[in-house]
């Protein structure tokens, strides 16, 4: 390398050629080395490494067979389901409203378009048991919408509802940014092209728009089911937690441990860390960072 | 398929884009618009598309108004400058798409792609996708879907900017082949004249959102209707001077014009091409660079020490016998035009287009 640089820089060969000509010199680049490298691995073996480990430890000594068939009962498989069902409702509304969001967010300018832009990130910087406990204020008891839900007989807080609205708040961002980003390098050439060569609106979308997206919306729903699964804080103040009622795989976990039923908890907790590897090995892949861009 | 577009204007904020446009294409004529980047040509041709909407003003195809005719209905191919092509389809795909939306039947649409791929050489690379394309197999990908759909006019913006030199000059000379064996009505948006000249039966020259001139190539390099238009069509002298009895003093050199030139203050355009230089030692004009080009030499003077002239002679020219840097040498000037200055003033300088 700094052969290929020298010719143009001549200074930079002086430096190349004294560099390894001089042992102290090398020895004392290699000691920061070292040190980073150690710095950085004790700081993941501490944050990372070692609760993933303490965990499969934990799972060893129960048994995994032991750990799992405790999930075979109908409260945890109950809570499961419930985190599922919220998870593809996450997938299917964000999926739709997010491409939407996107499309008027890259596609269209109109008045307050920057304030609805950042409006978009909100869910990413605020507190999800914060957001929880406004929602309280607006669908809880005596809370604004009250007499609205209370004549219908709905009811929000404490049931599932609640917990569908605050998986879809911590959720929001991440469609909507994941396919503009995606809309805005995309232009509009190849919808226009579209539209000159006899397209209507509606086949340009489905023909052009939505199959150059497909790889940022991937992405996107990625990110959504792994934060539908995974929310704890605005599921517990929303929906209380409720047994049997509005608990969800994470809060199934957190009732667990205080009860002390640690087989069912690990076996839980088990199963949501295999499904994020599941989901981390599709974000690989679909990371839009990571293709190689094609087209023109 | 004849077009007129009658008083468009166009602003984009407080930018005016287009201020007053007007012109007509006849059915069958191949037709350029000319001009300075930035100058609203690229904005007319995506408001006879359909793509962009004029703040006021009216496009005619075959006589009838097509304003609130949407994009997809108007029949007009259009090809992008950037080609546009759909990534994640192939190439027989792309060129199939305008068929395949406008629902023909599927063994017509077969068909039509596969001459359409021969038409543009492409034959064989069907299943290409446009990334595995170079930039001239791209612009054919580009025109060939837009023919596909037999559009009633064909408009090109700047066709051939993307790619390289050598292709360009190919590309160029194909498209002008095919509109003679086609003969559909097309537009073409150009910065580079030399293409406008080359492809052209007429020539929109479009300066500022403004129709400048239209003509053939020949009027407009004959009789360039004002300044502007003289010193963007090729390399031209411009000098400040007064005009009197339809000739122009420029130092000690009087230059006849042509035409019947107002008296009074004028700026008089003398092509690079129009005046003759020789070796002479009492000449007004003292040699200062001679630069082979090629078939050409480019040969840069100054007239009574202030006014530079330029011009170019081929390069076994008898003219050039005995000239060299330093010399001096006569002048004439063959063909020159005036246009009356509204300020009066302005320095000799020399333009390049």
């Amino acid at each position: 390398m700094p052969e290929t640089l020298a010719p143009a820089r001549p200074e930079l060969r002086a430096v190349a050629q004294a560099a390894p000509a001089s042992p102290l010199r090398r020895r004392r680049s290699a000691a920061p080395r070292l040190l980073l490298f150690a710095a950085v691995g004790a700081y993941l073996a501490l944050v990372l490494i070692a609760p993933l480990a303490a965990l499969a430890q934990r799972l060893g000594e129960l048994g995994i067979g032991t750990a799992l068939a405790a999930l075979l009962h109908p409260e945890p498989l109950a809570a499961l389901a419930r985190s599922g069902v919220l998870v593809l409702l996450a997938l299917v509304i964000n999926g739709v409203l997010g491409v939407l969001g996107a499309i008027v967010l890259v596609r269209h300018r109109f008045r307050g378009r920057e304030l609805l832009d950042s409006l978009v990130d909100v869910p990413l910087s605020v507190s999800p048991v914060m957001v929880g406990l406004a929602y309280l204020l607006v669908f809880g008891r005596g809370g604004w919408l009250t007499p609205v839900l209370e004549p219908l007989g709905l009811r929000v807080a404490f049931a599932f509802p609640g917990l569908l609205l605050a998986t879809l708040f911590v959720t929001l961002p991440f469609v909507v940014r994941e396919v503009g980003y995606v809309l805005e390098e995309l232009g509009t050439d190849e919808e226009q092209a579209a539209r000159t060569l006899g397209a209507s609106r509606a086949r340009t979308f489905w023909l052009i728009t939505l199959p150059n997206v497909a790889g940022g919306l991937g992405y996107g729903l990625t990110l959504t089911a792994a934060r539908a699964l995974g929310e704890f804080g605005a599921v517990l103040v929303v929906g209380g937690a409720i047994m049997g009622s509005t608990d969800t795989a994470t809060t199934f976990i957190y009732a667990a441990i205080e009860e002390r039923q640690n087989a069912v908890a690990y076996g839980m907790a088990a199963l949501l860390a295999a499904t994020s590897m599941l989901l981390l090995v599709g974000l690989e892949r679909l990371n839009p960072h990571r293709r190689e861009s094609g087209g023109n | 398929m004849g077009i007129r577009v009658e008083h468009l204007t166009k602003r984009f904020g407080a930018f005016t884009a287009l201020d007053d446009v007007g012109f007509e294409v006849n059915a069958g004529e191949l037709v350029a618009l000319l001009g300075p980047s930035g100058g609203g040509k690229s904005t007319i041709l995506r408001i006879i598309a359909g793509l962009d909407q004029p703040d006021s003003g009216a496009v005619y195809l075959d006589g009838e108004r097509v304003d609130s005719v949407p994009a997809n209905q108007r029949e007009v191919g259009f090809v992008f400058q950037h080609y546009a092509l759909f990534r994640h389809m192939t190439v027989a795909q792309n060129v199939e798409f305008g068929l395949h939306v406008q629902k023909v039947p599927k063994a017509e649409r077969r068909e039509r792609v596969a001459e359409l791929l021969q038409l543009v050489g492409l034959a064989g690379l069907e299943q290409r996708r446009p990334a595995q394309l170079s930039g001239g197999q791209r612009q054919r990908v580009a025109l060939a879907r837009a023919l596909a759909p037999r559009p009633r006019l064909l408009l090109l913006d700047e066709p051939f900017a993307a790619v390289d030199a050598k292709v360009r000059e190919e590309l160029r000379d194909w498209v002008r082949r095919l509109h003679e064996q086609v003969h559909l009505t097309s537009v073409f948006v150009t910065h580079d004249q030399e293409e406008a000249f080359a492809l052209a039966d007429r020539v929109v020259i479009v300066r500022e959102g403004c129709v400048e001139q239209v003509g053939t190539p020949l009027e407009i390099m004959d009789r360039p209707c004002s300044e502007f238009v003289a010193r963007f069509i090729g390399e031209a002298n411009v000098y400040a001077a007064s005009v009197a009895a339809g000739a122009a003093r420029v130092g000690s050199v009087s230059i006849a014009l042509s035409g019947a030139p107002a008296a009074g203050p004028a700026r008089v355009v003398v092509r690079s091409y129009d005046l003759k230089l020789w070796a002479d030692a009492d000449g007004p004009v003292r040699i200062s660079r001679m630069v082979p080009l090629g078939d050409r030499v480019r040969v840069e003077g100054l007239i009574d020490g202030e006014h530079p002239v330029v011009a170019y002679f081929p390069r076994r020219s008898s003219l050039l016998h005995g000239l060299e840097p330093g010399c001096r040498a006569a002048i004439e000037v063959t063909l020159a035009r005036a246009y009356p200055c509204s300020n009066g003033t302005g320095a000799t300088h020399v333009e390049r287009s």
